[in-house]
């Protein structure tokens, strides 16, 4: 189970990467065309990324992967952090670019003598000597091999050199950077990369004039996040492929944390994963979660107390009420029915999933282009609603066809040959018929556009009569006869084709698109605990330890902690009546006061059996018990102490001011 | 624009205003600021008033309904408050209670009467008041909540002068209670009245103090705030500022040295502690068995890349202990206790080489180390380590490097993180790079038993300073130095010890100190005492300080009581 786990995972990774490095690529053609820009100035390429600045580490990365694989093996990726000087950020460089290039050459002894010597005193001209040195014995040693991986840019290759993340980098490291390379341009083919995270501007704004008139910048849009997300959503979700799949509310959940938060792609594989590990943690029937065949195998070798866990499903209880009574007696006793009906249900559950993902992107072809957007303009929009109900029961899918059958001709013949080829490229072997049927609508359409043809010709000819007779009163009735007849006959013809199109989908809908937990067995292949999730990612510590402070009865189930009217009794653990009063007080609090006030409370549980004569007894511990309290919350940071008075602690928190 | 619509809207919104009575108290509150002269808005409310006599009848009409929308909207804020049962912000954030100086005590009273048996007797008022105390700020908040919203629906600036005005007057019955007065629990209630009495009066502008009792509280306090929306522009940065700057905190002067009591050590502390009873063991254990059982969960997430972070109310010490010994017997790990005062990023990486690596070696910098480590445990996949760091937001831990290696260090993926964090604002130190570098997963483990370790090096503004430390590096410091030496400390010390008494001690005159050295044969020159003075002010044990008359003055940096202990060590080895 875990093993299979990790292959998800791993799966979803490299579709990740794939994704990342398809994206690339495109850049990558860029990049190599400013290289061949070669003037006085540094060719650089301002890359800008987006704010989601944690995938950017993985997007550089594939980038200087693609660009070492095709262009030039000397990159080197620069970080901010490690660069908080000139000359940190040479021996980075140095470093990188040597150590990068000991890596693709595999070179002897005699030049890691070299890169010792180098480390010693990091200038650019070392740079360059070494830069001079490596493709003079590259040319001379193995020309074959570098001329292979880099044909194209004549005879060197440029060094890359990459900045993650510009915006943190401090001006003054940049600019000199900039200026001594520009020196050095002649003897040493350099590119810059920067990784802009908010707009072009910033290198201006970053860089005077001086500086920035040496570089000679290219712009490069990266993809938004939002395509990205897109992109996984459409490959990992909406395909029969995975077996895993997520319920409505989770998918919001991190569809929300994705756009609310943080814009980061790498987050919402994150909260996926987190969901398939949950998913196999909790649900003891994950095991029928995997390939079909695997799971009717897997189904087939099912052990009692598994079958018995199905019973406990309630959606297949729902099944088993639905069925004959005998039938019903066989489900609830014999385990070989039970897995007999399962690996049944199973196959069932995946053909409706692939029926349900192609016709899903078909209503979706049809409810994208509509104005205003109805359902959504994303598919994961309209896929959110289809998995949270029935559809067709919403009113924004009414609304979407009654739009739809206002469309004009040559929008649903595209629509339609759109999805066919949808329908046709699914695997589904249900939907001959409906392709059938959508081309029998196409060429009907077809036809209807010839007869409009020769309608054409006939009111063409009918004018030419009409330019004849120059009865004003005639051409008033013919034209008004010519107007209804043609209402009248489209009507019949193009608009009833159009209203028997979109029946004909929303029938499709009506049929395919069933709400996932309508069908048997789904809360195998479902993950639906959207709470568990969203307290694991969007955590809120501070309500949290409000409402253990506010209101103990939420953790400690006593019953003489619970609220009445919205103040907690006195018998709460200490600490939460010490904040309560604090809550109390404003900027500064006295501690006399806070104690006093503190031992009231104590005092008045205790008041019955704490006599007289042991209150002094008493009264240490009580104010052990404050100190306590006190110093607890100065560790959580709702206090501190204050120099002002003596004897006072300044509040740090809501309404301390 | 603004400055005159915002003027015409206040006046129209005066006139909705039904209560007549309510428009009194608005033209007397116009007059004390007149009187007063101390908030720019005088002028304009004066002319707020003026406009008040001619304003038509359809406009008043027009801005009832500008009230019926302002309370829908009242209605609505409170709605969302309302029926979300988890804790909302306003509940979460609520900083509608005045702030009192009598109101902890109040609520104090309040608590202790709950469970039946009043302590002090004759407090028939005292339920209605509290019920009451508790509608007004409820109102308060409603307004709160609406008052944004109004201002984002008008477009046009008020000033929301309420918080500010309100604490003045609040502020106003403290003198009242500033005096000696104890705040017993009997007492507190005839001040409170007085001191609502007085709020009452303050309102009213001091011209009908017969009419004020403490039940118009809650009338005048909505008018305020109706008020609120009638001033023009709001800047709630300034407003901001001015709160902090001008209202003075006004706390009793009651300081712990004249309470009876004395200041318990931390050992007596601790003592204490352990005789009283710990409150609802059974429930915090059934709260422990709970998050026990999250183990394996917890186990398997981390081997999949996911590091875990805890939070919540009480000490997550023992839990993680448990963790450590049920799971973490077998393999490789690393306890780091945040809470202690001296530890540091270098520490932890220090004893992650050292005692995980076995390298010996020193690194020049924490980047350094970090790569040597990530290096080393990328080649040897099978090395695995359980880190486990109890607090993971102290004091030292806190900063941004070292959060920033300790994330970097947390990526590394056969290196499993399991962090407690306790600080109310412990979030806000991750930036979102950290954060998808520690890749954290949250579990809320409330625990609510106490923080005994981690506050246990706290020093406590109510524990006696134990000055163990002290002592002994005195001691140390005073073993290697020669006998006329000590014998120097010792005169300034028994000096210093005599003089305790005195609160303007100035210390101890170089001259005078010169005099009695000689006397005890313990210098011969001038020379050979300033000599000696330099070494003990190199080992921070004098510290020298010029008087008014320009005499040097020498005086010893430890309280009394170390002195003390200090001296009678002495005695003995003697």
């Amino acid at each position: 189970q875990h093993i299979q786990e990790d292959l998800n995972t791993q799966l979803f990774d490299n579709l990740v990467s794939f994704l990342r490095r398809s994206h690339s690529e495109c850049q990558e053609k860029t990049t190599e065309w400013t290289c061949r820009m070669k003037s006085r100035e540094i060719p650089a390429a301002a890359l800008i990324l987006g704010v989601n600045v944690m995938d950017h580490d993985l997007t550089l990365k594939s980038l200087s992967e693609v660009l070492q694989d095709n262009i030039t093996p000397y990159i080197a990726l620069l970080e901010a952090k490690d660069c908080p000087g000139i000359k940190n950020l040479m021996q980075k460089l140095m470093g990188q670019l040597m150590n990068c290039h000991i890596d693709v050459d595999s070179l002897e002894d005699e030049d890691y003598v070299q890169v010792s010597q180098n480390r010693i005193r990091c200038s650019m001209t070392s740079l360059v000597n070494w830069y001079k040195s490596v493709t003079k014995k590259t040319d001379s040693e193995t020309p074959s091999k570098k001329r292979a991986s880099s044909p194209r840019h004549g005879q060197s290759p440029p060094v890359v050199v990459i900045f993650k993340d510009m915006e943190s980098f401090t001006t003054k490291v940049l600019q000199d950077f900039i200026v001594i390379s520009s020196q050095h341009i002649h003897e040493l083919p350099l590119v810059l990369i920067f990784g802009i995270a908010t707009s072009p501007m910033v290198i201006h704004s970053l860089l005077p004039h001086s500086v920035s008139s040496l570089l000679c910048i290219e712009l490069f849009q990266s993809l938004s996040c939002k395509e990205h997300l897109s992109t996984i959503i459409d490959k990992v979700l909406l395909t029969a492929q995975f077996p895993f799949k997520l319920g409505e509310k989770v998918l919001q959940v991190l569809i929300n944390i994705f756009l609310y938060h943080d814009f980061s792609v790498q987050n919402f594989i994150k909260g996926f994963q987190l969901c398939i590990v949950e998913h196999f943690y909790s649900q003891p029937l994950s095991v029928l979660c995997c390939q079909l065949v695997e799971a009717k195998k897997r189904a087939n070798s099912l052990s009692h107390d598994q079958c018995e866990n199905i019973r406990r499903l309630p959606s297949f209880r729902r099944y088993v009420e639905s069925q004959v009574s005998e039938k019903q007696v066989a489900l609830l006793t014999a385990d070989s029915v039970v897995k007999e009906v399962t690996q049944q249900l199973l196959e069932d559950l995946h053909v409706y999933h692939e029926n349900y993902v192609s016709v899903l992107r078909c209503l979706h072809v049809f409810t994208s282009s509509l104005p205003k957007y109805p359902l959504g303009k994303q598919i994961r929009e309209l896929h959110c609603a289809c998995l949270e109900n029935q559809v067709w029961e919403t009113e924004e899918y009414d609304s979407s066809l009654q739009l739809a059958r206002m469309l004009n001709k040559s929008d649903l013949v595209t629509m339609l040959q759109q999805c066919v080829e949808i329908l046709v490229s699914s695997s589904g072997k249900e939907f001959d018929k409906t392709v059938e049927k959508l081309k029998e609508f196409l060429t009907q359409f077809q036809k209807l556009e010839a007869e409009a043809f020769q309608e054409q010709d006939v009111s063409i000819s009918s004018q030419k009569e009409l330019r004849k007779k120059t009865d004003l009163y005639h051409l008033q009735k013919t034209l008004l006869e010519l107007k209804e007849s043609r209402r009248s006959k489209k009507l019949t013809k193009f608009e009833m084709l159009r209203f028997e199109v979109v029946d004909y989908i929303d029938s499709l809908v009506r049929s395919y698109l069933v709400p996932a937990d309508h069908k048997t067995l789904h809360e195998i292949l479902y993950f639906n605990t959207a709470s568990v999730l969203r307290a694991h990612l969007n955590a809120a510590p501070r309500t949290a330890l409000h409402t253990a402070l506010n209101n103990p009865y939420c953790y400690l189930k006593n019953q003489a902690l619970k609220p009445d009217g919205g103040s907690i009794s006195n018998k709460a653990p200490d600490i939460c009546i010490v904040y309560k009063l604090h809550l109390e007080c404003g900027r500064l609090i006295n501690l006399v006061d806070w104690l006093e006030a503190f031992s009231t409370v104590v005092m008045a549980v205790e008041g019955p059996h704490a006599d007289a004569a042991s209150s002094d007894q008493v009264d240490d511990i009580i104010h052990a018990r404050f100190i306590r309290a006190v110093s607890e919350l100065e560790l959580l940071g709702f206090i501190k102490p204050s120099k002002q008075k003596t004897d006072h602690v300044a509040r740090l928190t809501w309404g301390g001011c | 624009m603004s400055q005159l619509g915002g003027q015409g809207c206040g006046g129209l919104e005066v006139k909705f205003v039904p209560d007549e009575e309510v428009l009194k108290h608005i033209a007397d509150d116009a007059g004390i600021k007149v009187q007063k002269d101390k908030t720019q808005l005088a002028d304009s409310v004066k002319r707020l008033v003026k406009k008040l006599e001619n304003v038509s009848d359809d406009e008043a009409q027009e801005i009832l309904e500008e009230k019926n929308y302002v309370a829908a909207l009242g209605i609505c804020a409170q709605g969302a408050v309302g029926n979300d049962s988890s804790v909302s912000g306003g509940e979460v954030y609520s900083f509608q209670t005045p702030k009192r100086s009598s109101k902890m005590a109040e609520l104090a009273s309040e608590l202790a009467r709950t469970p039946g048996e009043s302590v002090a007797p004759g407090h028939s008022k005292c339920p209605e008041k509290t019920a009451k105390t508790p509608q007004s700020s409820s109102m308060f908040l409603l307004l709160m909540h609406v008052f944004p919203l109004h201002l984002q629906s008008k477009k046009k600036e008020f000033v929301s002068t309420t918080p500010y005005r309100l604490r003045k007057r609040l502020a106003a019955p403290d003198p009242y209670l500033e005096s000696e007065s104890e705040y017993s629990a009997s007492c507190s209630e005839e001040e409170d009245e007085e001191g609502q009495k007085e709020v009452g009066t303050v309102l009213s502008g001091q011209k009908t103090p017969a009419k004020t009792n403490a039940a118009s509280t809650p009338l005048p306090r909505n008018t305020l705030a109706k008020k609120n929306k009638e001033d023009k522009m709001t800047n709630l940065v300034e407003e901001y500022f001015e709160a902090h700057s001008s209202s003075k905190v006004l706390t009793s002067d009651r300081t712990l040295q004249k309470l009876q009591k004395r200041r318990l050590n931390q050992q007596t502390l601790h003592d204490l502690l352990k005789k009283a009873p710990l409150a609802y063991a059974a429930e915090i254990e059934e709260l422990n068995q709970q998050h026990v059982s999250l183990f394996s969960k917890w186990m398997l997430q981390l081997h999949l890349g996911f590091n875990i972070v805890l939070y919540g109310l009480g000490s997550k010490r023992d839990l993680l202990e448990k963790f450590r010994t049920s799971v973490l017997q077998d393999s490789v790990h690393l306890v780091v206790n945040g809470y202690f005062p001296s530890i540091t990023v270098r520490s932890i990486l220090n004893s992650v080489t050292e005692e995980v690596l076995d390298h010996i070696g020193t690194f020049r910098s924490p980047l350094d180390q970090l790569e040597f480590i990530s290096k080393k445990f990328k080649e040897d996949s099978s090395l695995e380590l359980y880190v486990l760091i109890h607090n993971l937001d102290s004091q030292m831990l806190r900063g941004e490097r070292s959060q920033q290696i300790l994330a970097q260090l947390s990526s590394l993926p056969t290196i499993y993180f399991i962090a407690s964090i306790d600080h109310i604002n412990a979030p806000l130190m991750w930036d979102q790079a950290k954060l998808s570098l520690y890749n954290w997963l949250w579990y809320e483990t409330t625990t609510f038993s106490p923080y005994v370790e981690e506050t246990s090096y706290e020093n406590s503004l109510l524990v006696q300073q134990s000055g163990s430390l002290a002592l002994s590096s005195l001691t140390h410091v005073l073993r290697s130095l020669t006998l006329n030496a000590r014998g120097i400390f010792r005169l300034l010390a028994q000096y210093q010890l005599e003089n305790k008494d005195n609160p303007s001690y100035p210390g101890l005159s170089f001259q005078d100190f010169y005099q009695q050295c000689r006397e005890a044969f313990l210098v011969n020159s001038d020379l050979t005492l300033r000599a000696q003075l330099t070494e003990f002010r190199d080992h921070k044990l004098i510290r020298t300080k010029r008087g008014a008359d320009g005499v040097e003055y020498l005086l010893i940096p430890i309280d009394d009581s170390t002195l003390t202990d200090f001296l009678e060590k002495e005695d003995e080895d003697a």
